[in-house]
């Protein structure tokens, strides 16, 4: 499944341990074999179909196929998923069955964690792998939601995306947050949409200011967080 | 049904060019110079309209107005963004004739005859002759006296524009656009309208929708489609079944699912989407050195939320014909307060005209330059700059397109004169810099205006013309309507902002209402994300299409490039140039004023991450 043409991805330290930020938004830990996605929102579509928005019902494929491609890369033994792997409860239910297999076979194929966010507090056991409120690789925790303070983390929740403007043009696109101590993951999902990194959502998490990896269309780009423009 | 009366004769229109004792800029389109001509012909009539192209130019006349009226001739200004009720008292004003002047958009071009109104004045470019005509009928309704009207160019290249409309205007020629088809997404909406109404039988739907002249030949297969798209969304794969809209009942009819389809097809009515509005709000403090009162103060108007953000706080603009301060934004408003007299307002920039220069009355502009006898016809300094452009590089032929290059500031140019008004401009400019890029002469980016288009590029571009004759004729050659725009059209942001509009309209997402907080990003969902994941799973869906035929009609001006690309083929004339030439001048005016062009989202990110480097080094 891995893909030629794939675009690189960019090394960088988290709490000292060496990781490999990848386009496709996930993170990949080479020393621990540890892949690391956020916010994948599986049936956000027919979610919004149920209330009269019949939005194109191909996410859920389309971001289980980019998972495949991602964990078929890098080969990893443990998968984390940092929690709003559905888009609600009654997700993981209307989930068709092309799509079931596909999630199946991946989560079959290695260790899987599932980690609980806001949108998906409860998994049902028929998915398969291990539900976590965290988890810990020393003193690094992946969680859902990240916490101000001083501790160091891998998290999710916020859709990270940055906004560069430069002489009159905009590119606005997902984007890795990290001060070398935390990193805020963009969304995975095909329909998770993005908050802006000047939000002052991230500003307690980051007193030092922080360096946005963005994904660009042929590679990722460190900026720095002084630049961003707001949308 | 009562006799037709036809009319013979009438008094010929008395239409002429506002001319000025001095040359006009060879770019800008504000029009300064000729404020104080525009003021004496108020004081000389007895009710003026002033008639200009954009907000911004109704607000900028308005000011330099009344900075010249010394007077005080009662001089207003009337236009779509203001408070319907400021809106109403102007009218009201100008219907008892209490007024001198309105300063005015095209929000008054057609059907609104109050007043006693004997002049009209028309800034800036006239864009069509059809337009024109319309504007200068607003004055004098009398049969047997003629309407009178000054046109005032604003650049060298608005006189010629306006010597052009004056002579069309003296054949009595129109050019008013075609109808256009009948949109799918509108017909989406009309769909649901109608089941909202009450049960339908779709054949005889199908009857009722053909008499619309705009679907006349609407094909069924497409009217079906949109009564899919509305029940379940149309896609191959059948997955929403038990969410359908709309569904056929077991007599054949089709029907509403239930009423709360009904109450969000009422919320979401409409085939207008606007960019999202602020008011402008007059902020009231509530005492000295006291913040603002939010939901206190008059209103004033609205303005685009894009605009807002351009601004901090403290900026002065002008809006509703005063200068205001820009204090802050809340919610879905932006609270202002009068600026100290005296303050000079950071004008906004310009956007240019909406309309683009009529094909028409570009063909009549092309025939103008071309022809050195009828130059002497065109005041204000026109003529000695076409002399010049003859001199200093050519003057194309009425049928041939100008290409010229040249260096300037370490880039090399590219500008060429199509004269085929500023949609198809910006496409062409678009697919250009593609194939500039391809051929690796690295361009950086482009503007475009009513009359042409400039590149500039890292490579030597005029040297590869030079070197390689093919070259010019390849880059412009009918092809890259083929491959090139498709490959562009389908990645383009502006390609996205239309699929927005689309999904609104044809009920896919629901519009944003007033008072709705913007940070629920877990309640809405980007459109943006919506368009990618649909094109890459069904190319070929309804609203695709949709934003497609829009997209190519409304904001490409496709065909247009399509018959400009065939109309000079063989027929390019490349002029070398070591510097700037007069005719291109006015292009490169242009550059810092219009927004700059171009793709290129990985050469944006990868400046910004240099510029880390160099915070790093220093």
């Amino acid at each position: 499944m891995t893909s030629p043409e794939r675009p690189a991805a960019q090394a960088v330290a988290v709490a000292g341990l060496p990781c490999l930020l990848d386009p496709s938004g996930a993170i990949f830990v080479p020393g621990l074999s540890i892949l690391v996605v956020a916010d994948l929102h599986l049936e956000k579509g027919s979610a919004f179909a149920r209330r009269g928005s019949l939005l194109p019902p191909y996410d859920s494929q389309a971001t289980i196929a980019a998972l495949a491609d991602t964990v078929g890369f890098y080969r990893p033994e443990i998968v984390v998923a940092l929690g709003d792997s559905f888009h609600d409860r009654r997700g993981p239910e209307r989930l068709g069955s092309p799509e079931r297999a596909g999630l199946a076979r991946l989560v079959g194929g290695c260790r899987w964690i599932w980690v609980t966010g806001n949108h998906d507090p409860v998994l049902p056991p028929s998915i398969g792998g291990e539900v976590a409120a965290d988890w810990r690789l020393g003193s690094l925790v992946l969680r859902h939601h990240p916490e101000a303070g001083g501790r160091t983390e891998l998290a999710g929740h916020l859709h990270p995306v940055a906004k560069v403007v430069l002489y009159g043009r905009g590119v606005r696109a997902r984007a890795f947050l990290t001060d070398g101590e935390r990193c805020v993951l963009p969304a995975f999902g095909a329909y998770a949409g993005g908050l802006n990194a000047c939000d002052r959502a991230f500003a307690p998490l980051f007193p030092d200011g922080f360096t946005a990896h963005v994904i660009g269309r042929n590679r990722i780009f460190a900026i720095p967080g002084s630049v961003l423009c707001r949308d | 049904m009562a006799d037709l009366i036809v009319v013979e004769g009438g008094a010929e229109p008395d239409i002429r060019m506002l001319e000025l004792g001095q040359d006009l800029p060879l770019a800008g389109h504000m029009g300064a110079l000729s404020m104080p001509a525009i003021y004496g012909l108020i004081r000389d009539h007895r009710t003026t309209l002033v008639f200009t192209n954009t907000r911004f130019q109704a607000e900028f006349t308005f000011q330099e107005l009344w900075r010249l009226n010394d007077e005080v001739l009662p001089i207003a200004i009337h236009h779509g963004s203001l408070d319907v009720e400021q809106r109403r008292k102007v009218e009201a004003a100008m219907a008892a004739g209490r007024l001198k002047a309105v300063v005015c958009t095209a929000t008054l071009d057609l059907g609104i005859d109050w007043g006693d109104v004997d002049l009209v004045v028309n800034v800036g470019a006239p864009k069509g002759a059809s337009r024109i005509m319309q504007r200068i009928g607003r004055a004098n309704h009398r049969l047997d006296e003629p309407s009178k009207a000054y046109l005032a160019p604003t650049n060298r290249f608005e006189i010629l524009e306006c010597r052009a409309a004056l002579d069309a205007v003296a054949v009595a020629a129109q050019d008013t656009p075609d109808a256009r088809s009948g949109a799918l997404d509108v017909l989406a909406q009309h769909v649901l309208g109608r089941a909202c109404a009450g049960p339908f039988e779709l054949s005889a739907f199908y009857d009722e929708v053909r008499q619309a002249a705009p679907y006349r030949d609407l094909p069924y297969e497409d009217f079906e489609a949109a009564v899919d798209f509305v029940a379940t969304g149309g896609y191959a794969l059948r997955a929403y079944e038990r969410f359908a809209k709309i569904a056929r009942g077991p007599d054949g009819l089709w029907r509403i699912r239930d009423g709360r389809v009904a109450q969000q097809y009422r919320l979401n009515v409409g085939t207008i989407v606007a960019g999202t509005m602020l008011k402008v709000r007059l902020g009231r403090s509530a005492g000295p050195g006291k913040p603002l009162v939010p939901r206190r103060g008059r209103v004033l108007g609205e303005v685009e939320e894009g605009f807002c953000e351009t601004m901090s706080p403290g900026d002065t603009f002008v809006f509703a014909g005063e200068t205001l301060r820009f204090e802050a934004i809340h919610e879905d408003e932006a609270l202002v307060t009068r600026a100290p007299p005296g303050t000079d307002p950071m004008i906004p920039s310009y956007a240019g005209s909406k309309f683009p220069l009529s094909t028409f009355l570009a063909a009549r502009v092309r025939a103008l330059l071309a022809d050195p006898a009828e130059w002497d016809r065109l005041p204000m300094g026109a003529d000695q700059w076409l002399r010049q452009q003859s001199r200093r590089s050519l003057i194309p032929a009425a049928g041939d397109l100008l290409i010229e290059t040249f260096p300037r500031q370490k880039r090399h140019y590219l500008v060429a004169f199509p004269f085929e008004g500023r949609l198809a401009h910006q496409t062409l400019g678009m697919l250009l810099t593609r194939r500039l890029e391809r051929a690796r002469l690295r361009p950086l980016g482009f503007v475009a205006n009513d009359y042409g288009i400039a590149a500039w590029c890292i490579g030597d571009v005029g040297a590869r013309a030079k070197a390689d004759p093919a070259f010019l004729p390849d880059l412009f050659g009918e092809d890259m309507l083929g491959d090139d725009l498709e490959d562009w059209f389908d990645e383009s942001a502006m390609m996205k902002r239309t699929f927005r509009d689309c999904a609104v309209i044809a009920g896919l997402i629901e519009r944003r209402h007033p008072g709705q907080e913007k940070t629920r990003r877990q309640m809405t969902v980007s459109t943006d994300l919506v368009y990618d994941v649909l094109r890459r799973h069904e190319p070929g869906h309804l609203l695709l299409r949709a934003a497609r035929q829009d997209a190519a009609t409304g904001l490409l001006d496709v065909k247009r490039l399509g018959q400009m690309l065939s109309r000079i083929r063989g027929r390019i004339r490349h002029k070398p140039l070591d510097r700037v030439s007069p005719l291109a001048v006015s292009l490169i005016l242009e550059i810092g004023r219009e927004r700059v062009f171009g793709e290129a989202a990985d050469d944006i990110l990868a400046e910004a991450e240099a510029m880390l480097l160099e915070e790093a080094l220093a």
